[in-house]
């Protein structure tokens, strides 16, 4: 078989994953036994279908496969009583054959499969490195060794983590339930964390397959949509949605043809995706309009602020540093406090920006975080203080691995050395 | 399935131990006879028990025949074991739940751990 046809397999395979997974869960109530039988059909996909072409509903003729193949090791294991309930449950299934496509009840259901599966995943009492793990693996079909790779860890170690989380989902009876009424709002805020890490794991990440992270930032995308279609008004839901599509309009800019980072002030601006900006920016205005503003909505507009400048010398910083100081007042992370003071100088000069940096309680929790070196050092330099900017260059490159990152600084400090 | 909610607290913080019999012990029993009411009439509660602080206890094991008897608990931890309940619930959130009724869930630490059914093997 050419790797072409079999790309292209995997491909398809990887679209199903969830919709497959999720269903079968519902059937089995079992992760591990489920993926393990969807695990099978893809492989038998990828056997039979050059030979016979690609079905028309690829999804059906996987889960068909894969309901098939738990039939076949519940067989051979329903000496328990639980497994003969759940092998009844599975042949009514296989007996109906209907996936639900086309029907809008059909859509629904798979819908709320997938919610329930992912629910579970993120469920609080696994680790959350466990809940990332799961949410790439059974909600974007990711291979475990496309996850450690992506987390610079093992395989062997990844496989041992999700083995780990699954059994703890079999064993403790995680259920596979959209989480009630006076428990959602909570539920929701750990699974919003979750996703915006996948997403984030996929954007920021310094390593790995870039057609992988570009894959994590889409999936990462269709469980945000996922979400706020079941709570369409729910307004962190909304603005995560709206910052992931505001920053993910930007891929295409962000780095240049030999693969050099390209910093949000060099960007080209014409590569920036105007269709994601235009639904990101109207997903924000819906959740602005419900009057409950947080984290997620008030990084979403200074994500829409930047979008909104057609160069770099139009944006509106003023408008950015305000998002900032209120970002900083219900989230006061320390990184948050940088960000703000780089806002702050941009509009109102280097000393006010500065000024924000100038607290040694921040200086410290931030001591190993090399950009707030760099930052500092670039503010100290349009301050007017050569020495100290080339100080703080140096100490930002000593915290950075070699790499095109640390060469511009480098440069940036020897610049000041000869000026000094 | 079966979960045991095992109660972890600071035996010496008389704000979440108290005495037996002074003023501030009253509200707390208050607290679990509560809480045994409402689990008892939601007919999740299988049997529960307080233990006796960990002054009392002795641990026990057997090496190469010998029995070696210590004083005190098998682990000195932050919080102690001191009691117990055992609750029939439908899945763990219906159990968390009910963990974070337990009185001391306030200033201590209720581990839920299932209860394995070996009959099904």
């Amino acid at each position: 078989m050419s790797e072409h046809v079999r790309g292209a397999i995997a491909e398809v395979v990887r679209r199903e994953w969830s919709t497959v997974v999720a269903s079968l869960v519902g059937d089995l109530g079992d992760l591990g036994l489920a993926e393990d039988a969807v695990q099978e059909a893809a492989e038998a996909a990828l056997r039979s279908w050059p030979r016979d072409g690609v079905p028309d509903r690829p999804g059906a003729w996987i889960t068909t496969v894969a309901r098939r193949r738990a039939i076949d090791r519940l067989r051979r294991e329903s000496t328990r009583r639980s497994k003969t309930e759940q092998l009844a449950r599975l042949e009514e299934r296989l007996g109906a054959t209907d996936l639900g496509g086309g029907a809008e009840d059909g859509e629904t259901l798979l819908r709320d499969d997938q919610l329930r599966l992912l629910f579970a995943c993120c469920h609080p009492s696994l680790h959350v490195e466990a809940q990332i793990a799961l949410t790439l693996r059974s909600m974007a079909g990711l291979t475990t060794r496309e996850i450690a790779h992506a987390f610079l860890v093992p395989e062997a170690t990844m496989a041992q983590r999700l083995v780990r989380a699954k059994r703890k989902i079999a064993d403790a009876l995680v259920p596979f339930e959209i989480p009630p009424d006076q428990q959602l709002l909570q539920r929701l805020a750990s699974v919003r964390h979750v996703v915006y890490l996948v997403f984030n794991e996929g954007y920021d990440a310094t390593a790995g397959d870039e057609l992988i992270r570009h894959e994590l930032c889409g999936e990462a995308i269709r469980l945000g949509s996922l979400l706020a279609e079941l709570v369409s008004d729910d307004a962190e839901t909304l603005g995560l949605g709206a910052l992931m599509l505001l920053t993910h309009a930007r891929r295409l800019a962000r780095s240049d043809r030999q693969g050099e980072v390209v910093l949000l002030a060099d960007q080209d601006r014409s590569r920036w995706d105007r269709r994601m900006i235009e639904r990101g920016t109207e997903l924000l205005d819906r959740a602005v309009r419900l009057g409950r503003p947080g984290p997620f909505q008030i990084q979403a507009a200074i994500a829409a602020l930047h979008a909104d400048a057609s160069h770099a010398d139009e944006t509106d910083w003023a408008g950015i540093a305000d998002l900032y100081q209120e970002l900083t007042r219900i989230s006061p992370s320390p990184v948050v406090r940088l960000n703000r003071a780089v806002a702050t100088a941009m509009a109102d000069g280097p000393s006010a920006g500065l000024e924000l940096l100038d607290d040694d309680d921040l200086a410290e929790r931030l001591a190993l975080y090399s950009y707030f070196h760099s930052a500092r050092a670039d503010l100290l330099d349009r301050a007017g203080f050569p020495e100290a900017a080339r100080d703080a260059y140096q100490r930002a490159v000593g915290l950075l691995t070699p790499g095109p990152q640390r060469r511009l600084l480098e440069r940036k400090a020897a610049k000041l050395g000869h000026r000094a | 399935m079966k979960y045991a909610c095992l109660i972890y607290s600071t035996e010496s913080d008389p704000a979440a131990n108290p005495e037996p019999g002074s003023e501030a012990w009253g509200p707390i029993m208050e607290g679990y006879q509560r809480f045994g009411a409402e689990a008892e009439a939601a007919g999740v509660m299988i049997t529960g028990e307080p233990l006796h602080p960990t002054s009392s206890a002795t641990s026990v094991q057997v090496r190469n025949g010998e029995t070696i008897t210590t004083d005190g608990p098998f682990a000195e931890t932050k919080e102690q074991l001191g009691g117990f309940y055992l609750l029939e619930c439908e899945n763990l959130d219906q159990a968390l739940e009910w963990a974070a009724k337990i009185p001391h869930a306030a200033s201590g630490t209720i581990e839920v751990r299932p209860v394995p059914d070996f009959s099904e093997l």
